[in-house]
């Protein structure tokens, strides 16, 4: 089975989020970037993939060369291959635009991407893939067995879950539950010193269009002080979330 | 496919709603109120498209003038590609270039599907209507709701998949004109196998009013003052990150960047720090109230109201008082 997973570069969780540039263009300095969460988690179910029913995995990236140390941790951690498509990823229909690009020409019989990175939220790149490619599709995919050429996936929806399944191949977007926080894998140094031999391809640009562009960045407001109520007068609260914010 | 007697010249825009068991989501006022103002401002149409709805009526009371409905036992459940392809026949049928999407989940899921079909620009998280119309610039959210970015579309046709209780519900009393709608379904190539909905319990993504609960309450058994605080308010209950991971709790109800996001109108956290993380996943709740013994947990700045005192103490001292109140 040969899996492609694509890697968003993100910053991390715990990151203060700045912009610059007349509030343009996000502020990177100082920001450590990370796996994007939603595809680490794809990424080491695809491992077990690999340890367990042979598979390969490839993993996909578009960026520039500032991504590459995000790519070696894939590698680091046990994938096999890193593919750069070396531009900016200007928005969803792009970045979704080069990736099918490249899978027309290299064929997976799964690929695991993210539900959706946590910068910029799009939620969009597997199911723009998928359509592109008319390939089967499913997001907030939680579970993911594969057996023979058949997936079965469980998918959350509002309010529950639903199993599904169907034939390869197959693109997902991935989330917690495909594997546990626990699961994931902190790269050793064995599987540091692999990656430094793995390929890492840098390949040109398709030069694919994008719909949609970013123009401009805003922080939130900052709020007013947090109102205290004290726990003697619980009355005060209600009175509050009642005639104040009217939200009872 | 084929369209009686529905005759639309002008460029419209459609609004999908969804639906379950015959009746509108309760999502769908919300996008037919934001899609008649979006009209308004083209100066064009609204058509409000339906998938086995009984009684439309409903949807007039916020302008839903036009509505095109579809009645078919196949499309009862849902399936990305197939609702994705309807929802294109009826745009293209419409003359739609605009297209209003809710922020559910199998709407998001949906929604590149759908982008693909009619080569449309897809923005998601979109909390206003544009600023303006050329270019099409329009406000989401982006770091998971730690920022705003105004984003353009470039696209002719244009998809906008709006966040939970961003705009609200505006009243429009129009009449409404029903149309049958009958499209061409293609194959399924999915299968559901079963499908488990937790039955009797409000989903964090309908919920006006969520009740949280963090490691503070110091073990799964403790979770009954959660649960009946939330039955109180008619709430869903949700939890810190540290919960479910220990197991606590589900995974389904985690919150937070890497869980789900929550747009309630009210957010209680109880015995829940607010780490960075937490904190972005719950932001666009209007009203969020902490319930902590730590005064310098880091949820104090980002809240509304607090107070500072034993969850064990406070939470069923309040659930009393509500229930006193609300009866």
């Amino acid at each position: 089975m040969k899996i492609l997973v694509c890697i968003s570069h993100v910053p991390d969780t715990t990151s203060k989020i700045n912009f610059t540039e007349g509030d343009t263009v996000f502020d990177s300095q100082g920001v450590q970037y990370v796996i994007n969460p939603n595809d680490e988690f794809g990424l080491t179910r695809a491992m077990w993939f690999k340890e367990k029913q042979n598979a390969t995995i490839d993993v996909i990236n578009v960026g520039k060369s500032n991504t590459e140390p995000t790519l070696r941790k894939t590698l680091a951690i046990g994938a096999d291959k890193a593919i750069r498509i070396d531009s900016e990823p200007i928005d969803g229909s792009f970045v979704a635009r080069e990736i099918a690009e490249y899978i027309k020409s290299n064929n997976y019989d799964l690929i695991i991407a993210g539900r959706e990175s946590i910068d910029y939220n799009g939620a969009m790149v597997p199911g723009l893939i998928a359509g592109l490619l008319q390939i089967n599709f499913v997001t907030n995919c939680s579970k993911l067995e594969i057996d023979n050429n058949t997936a079965t996936i469980e998918r959350e929806i509002d309010g529950g879950k639903e199993i599904l399944s169907c034939e390869l191949p197959l693109i997902i977007g991935g989330q917690k539950g495909l594997v546990e926080e626990s699961d994931l894998r902190i790269p050793n140094m064995r599987g540091i010193m692999q990656a430094r031999q793995k390929p890492l391809e840098v390949i040109p640009s398709s030069n694919s269009s994008s719909k949609t562009k970013s123009i401009k960045f805003y922080k939130p407001v900052p709020r007013e002080e947090v109102k205290l109520v004290s726990p003697d007068n619980l009355d005060q609260l209600i009175d509050l979330l009642y005639n104040e914010a009217k939200v009872l | 496919m084929k369209l009686k007697s529905y005759k639309i010249i002008k460029m419209s825009v459609l609004a999908y709603v969804e639906s379950f068991k015959g009746k509108v989501k309760k999502n769908a006022f919300e996008i037919v109120s934001y899609s008649s103002e979006l009209a308004k401002k083209l100066d064009t149409d609204l058509v409000t498209l339906v998938l086995n709805v009984n009684d439309t009526s409903e949807l007039n009371k916020y302008g839903a003038s036009k509505i095109l409905k579809v009645t078919n036992p196949n499309l009862d459940s849902f399936d990305a590609k197939l609702f994705a392809n309807v929802i294109a026949q009826a745009a293209k049928t419409t003359n739609s270039n605009h297209i209003v999407l809710s922020s559910s989940l199998n709407t998001k899921y949906m929604a590149p599907l759908l982008s693909i079909e009619l080569d449309a620009g897809y923005l998601s998280n979109v909390v206003e209507l544009p600023s303006s119309l050329s270019p099409f610039t329009i406000k989401r959210t982006s770091f998971t709701n730690k920022a705003f970015c105004d984003s353009t579309i470039d696209s002719e046709v244009k998809i906008i998949g709006l966040s939970s209780n961003a705009f609200g519900l505006l009243e429009n009393n129009t009449e409404g004109l029903v149309e049958d709608f009958n499209p061409s379904l293609i194959e399924k190539k999915i299968t559901i196998n079963s499908t488990e909905k937790v039955s009797g319990k409000i989903s964090i993504a309908d919920a006006d009013i969520v009740v949280s609960g963090g490691r503070g309450l110091k073990g799964p058994e403790n979770w009954n003052i959660i649960e009946e605080l939330a039955e109180t308010l008619g709430a869903a209950t949700a939890c810190s990150k540290p919960v479910s991971d220990m197991g606590w709790r589900p995974h389904s109800e985690h919150v937070g960047q890497t869980g789900k996001p929550v747009a309630a109108n009210l957010y209680i956290a109880i015995g829940i720090s607010g780490a960075i993380q937490h904190l972005a996943g719950i932001n666009s709740s209007k009203i969020k109230v902490v319930i902590n013994n730590d005064p310098e947990a880091p949820f104090f700045k980002a809240a509304d109201y607090g107070v500072v005192g034993d969850a064990f103490d406070v939470v069923p001292r309040l659930t009393k008082k509500l229930k006193a109140f609300k009866a």
